[in-house]
């Protein structure tokens, strides 16, 4: 198993290796500074939100609310400033928000045992309403200098805040999964739920912690993404879950749980980054990207199946 | 009370559940909105869920085998595209040929999901999240971003939302609504009386025991996403003649509504057991809903999503506390199907 996610992980970085060179020899002013972190920036509540997934789906379940929450948060956020409030307080309100939404989450999933792609499903339409019913058809902005500012510009150095928060969030996710015992149990878990409840592991507990921090972080997400456009939709966020789960998945996470790491998510996260990038400078639009993604998407766990296969019937000749 | 609970099956009470939240429902807003109970809301609703009926069936279907089918959404869309485009070029085309177009190309594009997660082994929420971007790429691409519009299509389809095949009383019976429960009946009866239809059911229940059964669990999972796929077509053919003007985003998010209606009609998202009967009514009453809050004065149309997203939350916690408080009644001996 170690040495199948080691390959993996090596075809993802000689992948990305590829996707470098062709983007720097494309356009040369590709490794400058500037452009990576612009880079980043772009898909950076994506790729916030893809780190925690990667935990829910090593557990074996699905969050398909996350996007929602962010647009909720995001929503949340633009509302109360525009009823006067100060960034700090009103970030704070959203971030219990997403406490509150994950709570939700977590007791139908863990208490009541529904399936978590059933919750989430019907958590993504809800959220989604509740953004809808407090904005309308309108888009909210006029934050204060400060908050965009925040969202937009170099905190430390060049590197602005969300940045600086992913690469926190990257390591300190990194190390629950890989290092501690809590990351064990989650592993344990999606390996095999029933195993791990004969172990002695608190399963719902352990569960329902999982889904109030994908919401709060996904919350976290929603007010970066605020912050950084300065305005706000109902239909803000919309769709990005998709994307979360592809990142996630191209990292060689299984979605049947038990299997997959951190280091495969971020190699995937840097590919995926890369591929728009280098597409965008090849104008080619972003349906296509996306759809170009899609089939990475596929064939990532498509491919390794059939080679199994021609090797069984080698084998077997 | 215990007696009658004890000898009914949990899939009969689940839908006479749901019958009745129907009936509340539109008694509800009966009180709320004026003239209601009206010929003209019938057509309304029926000709609204008859969009929505057949795209929730073959996700019913796909469901029922353990699988999820995400990208019906994008079919329904490319199908409505292509079939709106080939009409106006050609708008001698027999109305049944056109039928049998749209659902061909659904059931195409079903293909290639059921070949990648059949034989290929990937899971399915994996193979459609794929296409459901691909497809949509591709219509994107296909049509240049163009519009097609009603003034572009043939009048006997334009007309056809508006045509009656029959009539109940003063309730006109629209033939899309026909054509919505043609695809729900002939399913329906199939998975109740036909034996290579119960496949299915047996695959999604137990893979395994299917297997050892004697039944190819992959040929049976192929074909479940082809009839979700063409199924999707026939949504995209209705979809086409209801609103005529068709964009790149056409039925975007229509796989979320199918599975919304598939869940709160009572289908196991886990596989092996549901019925088309549920299905229909849950597809009803969520357009019901959906339709008759736009209407209602008092609170406003944005609530929509919320509701919706809440009605689906209640009737899976009722379902799942239902059943299992209806296991522990009958003890071990009568416990869940």
């Amino acid at each position: 198993m170690i040495n199948s996610l080691k390959s993996w992980e090596g075809g993802l970085l000689a992948i990305f290796l590829v996707t470098l060179v062709l983007n720097t020899s494309f356009a040369p002013e590709f490794l400058t500074v500037q452009n990576q972190i612009n880079l980043f920036q772009l898909s950076i509540e994506k790729i916030i939100v893809a780190l925690m997934m990667t935990l829910i789906i090593v557990n074996a379940e699905i969050d398909l609310s996350v996007a929602s929450v962010m647009g909720l948060s995001a929503v949340v956020f633009a509302w109360l400033i525009n009823l006067g409030w100060g960034g700090g307080s009103a970030a704070l309100v959203c971030l219990t928000v997403g406490v509150l939404a994950g709570m939700i989450n977590a007791a139908l999933i863990a208490k009541v045992g529904i399936p978590s792609l059933v919750v989430t499903l019907a958590m993504m339409i809800g959220f989604r309403g509740i953004a809808r019913v407090l904005v309308k058809d309108q888009s909210l902005g006029d934050f204060p200098a400060w908050v965009t500012d925040l969202g937009q510009k170099g905190l430390i150095g060049p590197l602005p805040l969300s940045i600086i928060l992913f690469f926190g969030l990257l390591v300190l996710l990194g190390v629950l999964l890989h290092r501690t015992g809590f990351g064990r149990q989650v592993v344990v878990i999606g390996t095999s739920a029933e195993v791990a409840r004969f172990s002695g592991i608190n399963v719902a507990s352990v569960k329902a912690r999982l889904f109030v921090m994908s919401a709060v972080i996904s919350a976290l997400a929603g007010v970066l993404y605020a912050a950084r456009l300065g305005s706000v939709r109902g239909d803000s966020a919309l769709g990005f879950e998709l994307d979360i789960i592809t990142m996630v998945l191209l990292g060689g996470v299984s979605i049947f749980g038990g299997k997959g790491s951190m280091v495969g998510v971020f190699l995937s996260i840097l590919i995926i980054l890369n591929l728009r990038n280098g597409m965008a400078l090849l104008s080619i639009t972003g349906h296509v990207q996306t759809g170009v993604i899609g089939t990475l998407l596929i064939g990532s766990v498509l491919v390794p199946n059939l080679i199994n296969d021609w090797r069984s019937r080698q084998a077997r000749v | 009370m215990t007696g009658l609970i004890g000898r009914v099956s949990p899939q009969t009470l689940r839908l006479v559940a749901l019958f009745m939240a129907l009936l509340a429902t539109v008694l509800f807003f009966s009180t709320q909105i004026d003239g209601y109970l009206s010929a003209r809301m019938f057509s309304r609703i029926s000709t609204s869920a008859a969009v929505v009926l057949p795209i929730a069936v073959g996700q019913a279907i796909v469901i029922m085998t353990r699988n999820i089918d995400l990208s019906s959404g994008s079919i329904l869309g490319v199908v409505a595209y292509v079939t709106g485009q080939t009409l106006s070029s050609m708008p001698d085309l027999h109305p049944v040929l056109v039928v049998c177009l749209a659902m061909g190309i659904g059931a195409a594009a079903g293909a290639i999901n059921g070949l990648i997660a059949a034989y290929g082994r990937v899971p399915s929420i994996i193979v459609t999240l794929g296409t459901l971007a691909l497809f949509r790429s591709f219509l994107v691409e296909y049509s240049g971003a163009a519009t097609i519009t009603t003034a572009s299509l043939p009048t006997w389809l334009v007309d056809l939302p508006q045509k009656s095949l029959f009539s109940v009383g003063a309730l006109e019976v629209r033939v899309t609504v026909v054509l919505a429960l043609g695809a729900c009946i002939v399913v329906g009866l199939a998975l109740s009386r036909l034996r290579a239809a119960r496949r299915f059911l047996a695959v999604g229940s137990n893979p395994d025991a299917a297997q050892m059964a004697g039944i190819n669990a992959p040929r049976v999972v192929f074909l479940a996403f082809v009839i979700s796929g063409a199924l999707a077509g026939l949504s995209g053919f209705i979809f086409l003649a209801k609103f005529g003007n068709i964009t790149v985003v056409a039925g975007l998010g229509f796989e979320l509504k199918a599975i919304a209606a598939v869940v709160v009609g009572g289908v196991s998202i886990m596989g092996g057991s549901g019925t088309i009967l549920g299905v229909l009514m849950g597809a009803v009453l969520v357009d019901t809903i959906d339709n008759s809050l736009t209407r209602w004065e008092l609170v406003s149309e944005f609530w929509r999503d919320a509701l919706l997203g809440m009605l689906i939350m209640v009737a899976v916690t009722l379902d799942t506390l239902a059943s299992r408080s209806l296991a522990r009644l009958r003890g071990t001996s009568g416990g869940p199907q």
